[in-house]
């Protein structure tokens, strides 16, 4: 039997199919035409039920033989997302009316989906541009299946539209309101968040350097400065709306204060992280503070301030976003989406969520690159 | 000036006490001791005796709290003002994150030579120590003992005629030490600088000195000085000699000799 390689993913999904042709209809109308044959009831997956069950079958079948790594997981990548993208575009016109064998077909598509990656996992390409490109790969089909199991779930069970709306309503509410969301993020991210965040690390880190100059200001300062970054933001908000007006200033204000605190304590942290012997090397060039603070401590320091920037990156967006609930002129994300929600427009509310995940992911993307490329050096970048 | 050159280093009734949470310390007393221009003194003794905080005092990365230190006829802390010596770390301790030419460089940047000037002194310097063809390499791409090696260049780099050595091969394995001791002896030769050396091995210092400083602890202090009667040209070798036996005894005799009241 050396030609079998059985794999429990795609076992499951062949019992399932066969559950589910077992169960027979797939939906209501379809359960309502089988029970009275002469009335003429259309129901969904008229042709395409058999073509469906048939793909995730064979694609499972085929998958359990021994075949070269690539072409099974080719094999399962089609063969899954062919029925999913069936089982979703079937269902169009008739929502909320599917049975079991619906989610039965689709957990084996899924499971499908997941051998696949299993199996991409597995591969081990000598090409640097093939692993790139693996890299890639893997989290987009993971994330692409979350997208497609909350699509066919709101849509098949009919999930209300307040609740959850499905992506696609989602997707096609960015698509339509494009001008909308580039001025919300005109309005927070340029204006607010990038603003606030580089002064606000810029007065952390810029304060860090005083506190380890002046020995008063590092006794007195950090204790109080410990105690100041526990502040409630929620609390401080309308006292900054209060103090610089309804514009971008106030949101300004309140990312300053969220990201001052973290540069600080991990600035003053990474100033104490060169070792003795280096400083005590430097004493012996009778190298003055600044040179050691340019040549040693500052680039010993690097990594603690690149995990300030980090972590600052997205308390900035959080930050800018919060403070909008408390006041702003008809523009910007918070404002957007404590105003659509009260509209019962959530689909709106989640294009406005989407956007700031991805406006988040980048930010702290292009930061973490930039720490790669100036940390290099550091044992966590060059792997041991 | 009575025209004799003066000493290189010239301690008298040195001494110093740390104060720690179990009360002082002495980890230096009443230390003479003076070294001239172009010698290889080694400092040796067990742990606690006192001979990297002898270093450290004639580096003024450590203040004495009784008696007096000259380096170069200043104090210690105008000698290093003055970068009078170059200081060798038990580490490499190289800046992972600079090149080891640039590390070389280091010192050369701070004390504002010009890119030529530290251009010539990197590739002498590297060449000296036998580095040629790793300058643009990183310290964590190179071995321990070629780490060692930079550092040691980088403390020549600045051309000061005294070098401070704090067990520098103390972390090496045998067979590199061997060599680097024989590329240190060649070194010290063509170079004519003052060494001060301190290790915890006999043979490393029978090997290498002209003087070797035996110290003992509690008080850290000078126990004996031994004259090596060794030639000055010393071929790895050399140690299988009656004459180095002879002088191997005489360290171990006066290490033993510290430690006496401990029996």
């Amino acid at each position: 039997m050396n030609w079998l390689k059985p794999s429990w993913q795609a076992l499951l999904a062949i019992v399932l199919c066969v559950i589910a042709i077992a169960l027979g209809a797939m939906s209501k109308p379809e359960a309502a035409a089988l029970a009275d044959p002469t009335a003429s009831i259309s129901y969904p997956y008229l042709g395409t039920k058999g073509l469906m069950l048939g793909l995730a079958i064979v694609a499972a079948l085929i998958s359990m033989i021994r075949i070269p790594s690539l072409v099974e997981a080719i094999v399962l990548f089609v063969g899954a997302h062919l029925v999913a993208w069936l089982l979703i575009s079937g269902i169009a016109g008739f929502e909320g009316t599917a049975l079991a064998p619906y989610f039965l077909l689709l957990t084996a598509a899924w499971l499908l989906g997941w051998r696949c990656v299993a199996v991409l996992s597995g591969l081990r390409p000598m090409a640097s541009t093939a692993r790139n490109a693996l890299r890639l790969i893997i989290p987009a089909i993971f994330g692409a299946w979350i997208l497609i199991i909350w699509e066919a779930v709101t849509r098949g069970a009919g999930i209300p539209f307040i609740l959850l709306p499905p992506p696609s309503a989602i997707g096609a509410r960015i698509a339509g309101s494009l001008p909308v969301l580039g001025a919300d993020v005109r309005q927070t991210i340029f204006k607010a968040v990038i603003f606030g965040y580089v002064v606000g690390s810029g007065a952390g880190f810029i304060t860090a350097i005083l506190a380890d100059r002046v020995p008063f200001l590092r006794r007195g300062l950090l204790p109080i400065g410990n105690m100041v970054s526990a502040l409630p933001i929620i609390g401080v908000a309308p006292i900054m709306v209060m103090w610089f007006g309804f514009d971008w200033q106030s949101k300004a204000a309140v990312v300053i204060i969220m990201t001052f605190f973290p540069m600080l304590v991990n600035t003053v942290a990474g100033l104490a992280a060169s070792g003795h012997m280096e400083r005590d090397l430097m004493r012996t060039y009778a190298s003055g503070y600044w040179p050691t603070l340019i040549k040693l401590r500052l680039p010993a320091a690097a990594p603690f301030i690149f995990n300030a920037l980090k972590i600052n990156s997205t308390l900035a967006l959080i930050g800018a976003i919060v403070a909008e609930f408390f006041g702003t002129p008809v523009v910007g994300m918070g404002f957007r989406i404590s105003t659509e929600v009260g509209r019962m427009n959530i689909d709106m509310v989640w294009a406005e969520i989407a956007v700031a995940a991805l406006a988040g992911s980048v930010f702290y993307g292009v930061v973490a690159l930039v720490e790669r490329a100036v940390t290099f050096w550091h044992p966590s970048v060059r792997g041991g | 000036m009575t025209g004799i050159s003066p000493a290189v280093v010239a301690a008298s009734k040195l001494g110093l006490t740390f104060q720690t949470n179990d009360g002082p310390v002495q980890a230096l007393s009443n230390v003479d001791l003076t070294i001239g221009k172009g010698e290889f003194v080694s400092f040796i003794g067990p742990s606690g005796c006192g001979k990297t905080t002898l270093l450290r005092v004639i580096a003024d990365l450590e203040k004495p709290t009784s008696g007096t230190i000259s380096v170069n006829g200043m104090t210690a802390e105008q000698a290093r003002e003055k970068r009078a010596y170059g200081y060798v770390f038990q580490a490499a301790a190289l800046f992972p994150w600079r090149t080891i030419e640039r590390n070389v460089a280091l010192p050369l940047e701070i004390m504002g030579l010009s890119r030529a000037e530290q251009a010539e002194r990197i590739k002498r310097t590297l060449d000296l120590v036998n580095l040629s063809g790793f300058e643009k390499k990183y310290p964590w791409q190179l071995s321990g003992g070629m780490q060692q090696r930079a550092s040691i260049a980088r403390a020549l780099a600045f051309d000061a005629d005294l070098l401070l050595m704090d067990e520098p091969f103390g972390a090496l394995d045998e067979i590199v030490r061997d060599h680097l001791n024989e590329q240190l002896l060649q070194l010290w030769a063509r170079t004519n600088k003052t060494i001060c050396f301190v290790t915890h091995s006999i043979p490393e210092a029978v090997y290498l000195s002209t003087r070797i400083v035996v110290m003992s602890p509690r008080p850290g202090r000078v126990s004996d000085i031994i004259e090596s009667t060794l030639p000055k040209e010393r071929p790895l070798d050399i140690r299988e000699t009656p004459e180095f036996l002879a002088i191997a005894a005489r360290v171990r005799d006066g290490l033993r000799a510290g430690h006496s009241y401990d029996d």
